[in-house]
């Protein structure tokens, strides 16, 4: 049996405990951020936000919502909408966080990629942040499938069929991820608990993981700067107005935390703005049909923040176009690896490079638009120049960094 | 600062071009568009989209409605003639040919003139699913008309006729149940095509309600014959509001061959008071929280104008000497 003394105040209390003095400086008063940084590196703190939101207003929707083939959609868009007091506020919440998550993801993941924060001990940072970008597009598919509309059944269908392997023709494999021959009762009673269950509990994990993978690298800053933290904290702890200046770092909190909760400010007026007056775009018409499986809507295309992976895979024929798709979807985890310069700098003074990433933020750009577009005449023939792009600026980023000058 | 101002630019430049290529660029691109008349019915559309052998018998038939306009009706000598109407358009009224003839009381108040008087005179030609009847051996449910009532002035009598008297104050809900409800259900609005479901109570020994069952079954006959008559039973109305742009929806409710080429759908004749309340019907049901957030929105708004201020606050308490 350890010894404890009589506590005098309660933080004694629990500090004696499980340490909470010791968890403050780890987590809050002794992390260190750069101070050279501008509002990007608050999207980490945004995201988090954005979950948090989505699964407060996940909770209230799932009160209500009903997972059968006959009552889901009545139990979206009528009881929650007209017999829930505020339901609608939930869904409506919850509809556009899910699609502002991944536009502050695709934020998060470039600005890492413009300010090189992949590498030189950060690969662990990129990999954790690639995994929950696939456990988010997971979750935000299953959700899809929820209201049983005929967006939600159409997709559900065309996703499903991925599997098949084109030539390869894994029916089977179809059959078993749809426990039905066609998406049915099985199939949304198992995407039902993927998204309120499984995943949300492997991405709260993640998360976890990915903070986790920050602590001892450290954020990166604007210049890619090498910060000797060490002595930067000591400066920052001797407290003078003089040594703090000269200090390169901030502590998380309140310094960092006072910037990001000022930039969730600003990110919360547009989404409430989007919220109250702007929310359909976040929910596409077509999925008002209930589903039917005798009716084919006349455009099947996934959300928006799926396009770009979705015109990787058409333009092609299908067995090509599934090794394009299987592909797009991981490349991005390689990233810290076909990256060969060992500069850890903004994009801007990488001569190469700085082109290389504007090329492919447009690509994704031009991939994203036609990705939606029905793929007839001139849409088809940028498409397909376009994922051809795509991969060779993903070929052609180990020569360009190889040969990039040091810094 | 500024160049956070500049950083900040540049994502809100790409965000917005990001929305722009998929919502207003994309819808332009994957709709067909479809000029409205302004719910005008002189014939225009159908004559434009006829095929060549009908061109000349759809121009006929819409320059005779157009003289017949141009009578002076006279409502009581229609009144009269009304009579054979009501022989059909009357409550309780049984399926005809697949479809329940709808309750006429508000029809001088919802369709337009030119419509009506173009119904009666040929009711497949004046609904443009003339296509429907090719060879005369199946005739429109409402085809006995032509020979009830063909002459002008008999014509142009009954329709002022209920230009007066059946032209009172409409409701919303009366507006899409006479214009549409005898086709379509609205189960959120609690109507089927036989309209209000009645309240009904369960035996509560054996939880079973026998008078909700025989209603059932009655919506389901009607349903079936419906079915049987259009080639499929018309969708529920209930958020078709959210399902369809109200271009779209203007559109389609105007001219449904414009947009859906070959539909079985009549076109229903709403003249603009008719439409308006129909649509105020469809967002009723479709879009029922529209209300209150209007009510709430500003207040949430505010609420994080304010956090945002206090917050900067608290960051440039904190930031102030560190440069």
């Amino acid at each position: 049996m350890a010894h404890f003394e009589k506590a005098n105040s309660l933080n004694e209390w629990l500090d004696q405990r499980i340490g909470v003095n010791t968890l403050k400086k780890v987590m809050q008063s002794e992390y260190w951020i750069p101070k050279n940084i501008n509002f990007l590196w608050a999207m980490g703190m945004v995201l988090a936000a954005t979950f948090g939101i989505l699964l407060v207003s996940g909770i209230f929707l799932l009160m209500y919502y009903q997972p059968s083939t006959d009552l889901a959609f009545d139990s979206v868009n009528y009881t929650i909408m007209t017999e829930v007091g505020y339901g609608w506020l939930w869904r409506h919440v919850h509809g556009v966080g899910a699609s502002l998550v991944f536009l502050i993801i695709y934020i998060h993941m470039f600005t890492g990629i413009y300010y090189g924060s992949y590498k030189k001990g950060r690969e662990l940072i990129w990999l954790s942040g690639m995994l929950l970008f696939v456990l988010f597009s997971a979750e935000a598919f299953s959700g899809y499938m929820l209201p049983w509309g005929q967006m939600s059944y159409w997709a559900g269908m065309v996703i499903t069929n991925l599997f098949s392997g084109g030539s390869l023709h894994a029916d089977g494999l179809v059959e078993w991820i749809r426990g039905d021959y066609v998406p049915a009762q099985a199939y949304l009673s198992r995407f039902f608990m993927l998204h309120v269950l499984l995943l949300p509990l492997a991405i709260i994990g993640a998360i976890v993981f990915h903070f986790g993978t920050l602590r001892l690298p450290h954020v990166n800053n604007q210049e890619g700067k090498e910060v000797d933290f060490a002595e930067s904290a000591r400066l920052w702890k001797e407290g003078t107005t003089e040594s703090r200046r000269k200090s390169e770092v901030i502590p998380f909190s309140p310094v960092f935390l006072s910037k990001d909760v000022f930039v969730m400010g600003v990110y919360f007026i547009l989404f409430f703005y989007l919220v109250f007056y702007h929310f359909e775009f976040a929910m596409d018409p077509v999925n008002f049909d209930p589903a039917n499986g005798l009716s084919t809507p006349t455009h099947i295309y996934p959300e928006w923040y799926f396009l770009w992976s979705y015109e990787v895979l058409r333009p092609f024929s299908t067995d090509l176009g599934l090794i394009a798709f299987a592909t797009a979807q991981v490349i991005f985890f390689t990233l810290p690896f076909l990256d060969r310069s060992p500069n850890v700098a903004p994009a801007n003074r990488r001569g190469l490079f700085h082109l290389w990433f504007w090329a492919m933020l447009a690509d994704m750009l031009v991939l994203t638009f036609m990705g939606k577009l029905p793929p007839q005449g001139i849409w088809s023939t940028i498409g397909l120049v376009a994922a051809i792009t795509f991969f060779v600026l993903w070929i052609a980023l180990p020569i360009i960094t190889k040969f990039e000058k040091k810094l | 600062m500024n160049k956070e101002l500049k950083i900040l630019g540049i994502v809100a430049a790409f965000t917005l071009l990001l929305y722009w290529g998929v919502e207003p660029f994309a819808h332009s691109q994957m709709h067909k568009h479809v000029e409205g008349h302004g719910l005008v019915y002189d014939g225009t559309a159908d004559i434009e989209e006829a095929s060549k052998d009908k061109k000349e018998v759809k121009k006929k038939f819409w320059s005779e409605v157009k003289e017949i306009a141009k009578l002076k009706g006279d409502a009581t000598a229609g009144e009269a003639t009304f009579a054979m109407c009501a022989g059909c358009h009357m409550d309780g009224a049984a399926n005809m040919g697949g479809v329940t003839p709808p309750s006429l009381d508000h029809a001088g108040a919802i369709y337009d003139k030119n419509f009506l008087i173009a119904l009666i005179k040929d009711p497949a030609m004046a609904t443009n699913v003339d296509h429907k009847y090719p060879n005369g051996d199946m005739t429109h449910p409402m085809g006995s008309i032509t020979t009830m009532v063909s002459a002008p002035q008999d014509i142009a009598n009954v329709v002022a006729y209920l230009k007066a008297k059946k032209a009172g104050e409409v409701t919303p809900k009366e507006a899409f149940t006479e214009a549409c409800g005898r086709c379509h259900a609205n189960r959120y609005g609690k109507l089927t095509q036989l309209g209000e479901i009645p309240k009904t109570k369960s035996n509560i020994k054996t939880n079973q309600d026998i008078d909700r069952m025989k209603y059932d079954q009655k919506v389901a006959t009607e349903q079936n014959a419906l079915a049987e008559y259009l080639g499929k039973l018309p969708p529920d109305l209930s958020i078709m509001y959210r399902a369809r742009s109200e271009h779209f929806l203007d559109t389609f409710i105007e001219n449904p061959q414009a947009n859906l080429k070959g539909t079985a759908m009549p076109r229903t004749g709403l003249n603009h008071e008719g439409f308006e309340k129909v649509m105020e019907y469809l967002a009723e049901t479709g879009d029922p929280s529209a209300p209150a957030r209007a009510m709430a929105g500003p207040w949430v708004l505010l609420f994080f104008f304010i956090f945002t201020i206090l917050a900067y606050l608290w960051k440039q308490s904190q930031w102030r000497d560190l440069h």
